[in-house]
């Protein structure tokens, strides 16, 4: 499998996807 | 005194766009423009008089903003490392940060100093610098997204 940093659309993808999941884990940490 | 988180934020945003501002130049221009400029033998200008400036102010733009960071937070600094409630989303910004600080010292400057000619390295040596300082680039790039998004979440996105 490619490195997806390896292109630097892959990056910022990759970037959003990592917001989406973290956004998803303080939801639930933070209980609201 | 009461203006003093004010200036921190001030100073912090300053420092901030400086930081990441060169950090999108180093992925979204120079490795590109590199790459075109090694195959017309005209890197030179860019390693030898563009890059070491950038990375100067690239990492201490790093320092100033995490410091100015760490002054923003004042008495609450803890608090937000450790996740208090109430803190979850500067929190979560808060460590992206610190750990693309130790990324740019701890590993993109290192390398990048084999790569400029500023220590000695082997060719093996530079060619394995040029790709750990290329992926930790890359990753705080790709941190940078979820960093800014908690920054502002903290005072203007509900979660």
């Amino acid at each position: 499998m490619k490195n997806p940093l390896d292109s630097l659309w892959g990056t910022v993808i990759s970037g959003f996807i990592l917001t989406v999941v973290l956004y998803y884990i303080v939801k639930a940490v933070a209980g609201v | 005194m009461e203006m003093l988180p004010g200036i921190y934020r001030w100073i912090h945003i300053l420092a901030g766009i400086m930081w990441i501002g060169l950090l999108y130049y180093f992925n979204f221009v120079q490795v590109a423009a590199l790459k075109a400029a090694q195959a017309d033998s005209t890197a030179a200008g860019i390693t030898k008089h563009v890059a070491p400036r950038a990375l100067f102010y690239f990492r201490w733009a790093a320092v100033v903003t995490w410091l100015a960071g760490a002054a923003l937070l004042g008495a609450n600094f803890a608090a937000a490392f450790t996740f208090q409630p109430g803190y979850e989303k500067i929190g979560v910004g808060a460590w992206l940060g610190t750990i693309m600080l130790l990324n740019v010292w701890g590993i993109i400057w290192p390398n990048q100093k084999k790569i400029l000619g500023l220590v000695q390295a082997s060719d093996e040596q530079k060619n394995k610098a040029r790709r750990v300082a290329f992926l930790a680039s890359r990753t705080n790039t790709m941190l940078s997204i979820p960093m800014l998004f908690f920054m502002v979440a903290q005072t203007h996105i509900a979660i």
